[in-house]
């Protein structure tokens, strides 16, 4: 739950979605879900010459699996708070274990 | 063993509990893809995503001429890498 959390919180922030076929999109992440499946709005791809099939698109949902990277604006994570987090689920994922 | 970290969120039980040692440190990442990734930790779970600040990506690609060439990648934000990664490993040395 934690990355689908991670995410919610950046909704509305401008992404950089990497796909696993080399494919960069950007645009602004709209929703996710706990598949961390993605809905971007007002999409480019980053290098449009190479890859023009998706110059008309504007809104794309992209299947969490074919996802390789998401960049982030640094500016719109909170790395303490992020770390915390990250050791609660660790914290809970060894109780659960037990 | 004196050196074990002891506590609810300090113990080392599983492998996991290795990289929950690892945060806000730098770690070195090998991935599927003859990619690597050098960044600090900031994030993971229990499917190895991860959130990383400060990255380099390194992929290796071979040219035409058959040999092994690096081409190195600064990425300029906090990248978020999705699982699918062989192995990991640690660059810092900690206490364990």
């Amino acid at each position: 739950m934690l990355f689908f959390s991670f995410f919610k919180t950046l909704i509305d922030h401008e992404v950089t979605v990497e796909l696993k076929n080399d494919i960069q999109i950007r645009g602004t992440l709209k929703s996710v879900d706990q598949y961390l499946n993605i809905k971007l709005d007002d999409i480019h791809v980053v290098e449009e010459i190479k890859y023009p099939h998706l110059s008309s698109v504007k809104n794309v949902f992209i299947r969490g699996s074919v996802v390789r990277y998401v960049h982030l604006p640094a500016a719109a994570v909170d790395v303490p708070l992020l770390e915390d987090a990250t050791r609660r689920e660790a914290a809970n994922q060894a109780g659960k274990g037990k | 063993m004196a050196d074990v970290e002891e506590g609810p969120s300090g113990s080392v039980s599983e492998p996991l509990d290795l990289v929950r040692l690892l945060l806000d440190e730098v770690v070195f990442v090998k991935l599927r893809g003859d990619r690597e990734l050098k960044g600090r930790l900031y994030a993971y779970d229990s499917h190895m995503n991860l959130v990383l600040g400060d990255v380099v990506e390194t992929i290796y690609v071979v040219d035409e001429e058959d040999e092994e060439e690096e081409d190195i990648k600064a990425s300029p934000d906090i990248a978020f890498l999705l699982s699918h990664m062989l192995t990991f490993r640690i660059d810092y040395h900690q206490k364990i």
